[in-house]
């Protein structure tokens, strides 16, 4: 057997060994990419061979978090794909106006990025009061971060364009107190959003929402993963509630294709069609 | 030539700076009975704002598609990734987009797809590498020589920007260093190119 196709098969013990040992279950993740973060841990741990992980992997609760942190991808921005946030912005909070409370889910919330940019957005409209958001991830250590929504001032800097491109009326800097280099959000926005842990392969529904924004996060999943995890957020969701998806990622070919319909084709929005609740 | 029993299935070229007339110039000319299925990374996908692929089909034969995650890569065709996302291909040879870190400090960057696509294709796999100012791909065209494809990089002395194709030639890892406009020809008269042979 060739050296590659050893590091395959490694890789496949590797991932089951951590499913069993402590079940996190990434055996149904997109295996292209996923590969490449396996062998980047190995890097990290500078260790020869991917195999060389696994007795560590089983007999040292210590080594998980950074497991998880190396196979999982906090990686976001503020405001990225400022369109789409403006097109919920005109597009699907006036319609959540509606109700007397609303409830928000953002699962593979990353380093926090995405729920402050919405919470900046909710407040803006009025809606931020009535609001309670739900933020979560795989990943503990990004979680600590977006918990802490302190940012390196330059970030936020760059994304003051962004944030008007979405609609904003302000400045972002307005939003963040900014020292040292740093830049801290607004404790009101803060304090609307609750990170929590949430594993969507293995967790269920927790609430009920009225919108679901899991954006960049399917990519990551194979088709029978992607299936499950929207069948998931169909649950959650109420009747007519809002999905959105993350720019190149869609409905089509999934089992969940005709449980919603198209709101906003371009920014990936889609609203919960009647039918089973 | 080591192309496995049914020849060579795909082609995946990459390029940076001065990348649009280079790619332009490589598929002009290709007829429309390519039996490769052909795929592209930019670097400056982003610049054209995701007009890339509508870009090439002006002057291309072949039909120029947005690389979609979870489709596969179909003979014949020109398969272009989006702007910001790595394009990888799996083992089945379906497309996968990741947000992953920057690799040689670009997203998407040439190396994952070689890497990908050489695990996926093997000794049926060309890999294409062009113009740029910097050394993503080098490693890349290294993967797939080892998975016993073929290499081709646009001769340095005629490209826009050296940098790249000179980094993969200095590695050792060009089968066939060629200019631009004999790409085209070359590629065609390879094993599986073409859907009548030759
Ligand atoms: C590329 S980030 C997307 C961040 C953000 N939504 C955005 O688009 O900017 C993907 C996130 O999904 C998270 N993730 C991966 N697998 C997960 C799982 N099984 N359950 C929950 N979150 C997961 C990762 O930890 C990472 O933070």
């Amino acid at each position: 057997m060739i050296r590659d196709d050893l590091q395959d098969l490694e890789i496949q013990l590797f991932l089951e060994a951590l499913a069993l040992r402590h079940g996190y279950d990434f055996r149904r993740y997109a295996k292209a990419s996923l590969k490449r973060r396996v062998r980047g841990l190995a890097e990290t741990e500078g260790v020869r061979e991917i195999s060389d992980m696994i007795p560590r992997l089983l007999q040292d609760e210590g080594f998980l978090p950074s497991v998880l942190s190396h196979l999982s991808v906090p990686v976001s921005e503020m405001f990225r794909d400022p369109a789409v946030f403006l097109a919920l912005r005109r597009g699907v909070l006036p319609l959540l106006d509606s109700y007397p409370r609303i409830s928000i889910w953002l699962p593979g919330c990353a380093t926090g990025e995405e729920p402050y940019s919405l919470a900046i957005m909710l407040q803006e409209e009025g809606l931020l009061h009535k609001a309670q958001i739900y933020a979560t991830d795989i990943n503990d250590a990004a979680l600590a971060k977006a918990e802490e929504g302190i940012y390196p001032e330059k970030t936020v800097t760059a994304m003051a364009a962004a944030y008007l491109a979405a609609g904003g009326r302000k400045s972002l800097s307005d939003y963040f107190h900014t020292a040292y280099n740093f830049s801290k959000i607004d404790d009101q926005i803060r304090k609307s959003i609750v990170f929590a842990h949430h594993n969507l392969v293995a967790d269920g529904v927790f609430c009920e929402t009225h919108l679901v924004l899991c954006r960049n996060v399917l990519i990551y999943f194979e088709r029978q993963l992607q299936n499950r995890v929207l069948e998931l957020f169909h649950e959650g969701l109420v009747r007519g509630g809002y999905l959105c998806l993350g720019n190149r990622e869609s409905l089509s070919f999934t089992s969940c294709e005709n449980l919603f319909r198209p709101l906003d084709r371009k920014h990936r929005i889609f609203k919960k069609a009647g039918g089973l609740a | 030539m080591s192309a496995d029993a049914a020849g060579y299935r795909a082609a995946v070229i990459g390029c940076s700076a001065g990348g649009l007339e280079a790619l332009r110039r490589l598929l002009r000319p290709l007829p429309e009975d390519m039996a490769l299925a052909l795929v592209v990374v930019s670097h400056m996908a982003a610049d054209s704002n995701g007009l890339l692929p509508e870009l090439l089909a002006r002057t291309c034969r072949l039909p120029v598609v947005e690389a979609e995650e979870k489709t596969p890569a179909l003979a014949g065709r020109v398969h272009v990734g989006p702007a910001g996302y790595h394009l990888l291909v799996e083992a089945d040879g379906t497309f996968s987009l990741s947000l992953d870190d920057k690799v040689n400090n670009v997203r998407p960057a040439i190396d994952v797809l070689f890497d990908s696509a050489a695990d996926t294709w093997r000794a049926g796999l060309v890999g294409i590498l062009l113009t740029g100012a910097n050394s993503d791909g080098t490693a890349g065209l290294g993967r797939i020589r080892r998975r016993g494809g073929l290499c081709l990089v646009q001769d340095p002395d005629t490209a826009f920007a050296d940098t790249m194709p000179r980094s993969a030639v200095n590695a050792g890892f060009a089968d066939h260093v060629l200019e631009l406009d004999r790409m085209a020809d070359f590629l065609c008269t390879l094993p599986g190119a073409r859907r009548s042979g030759q």
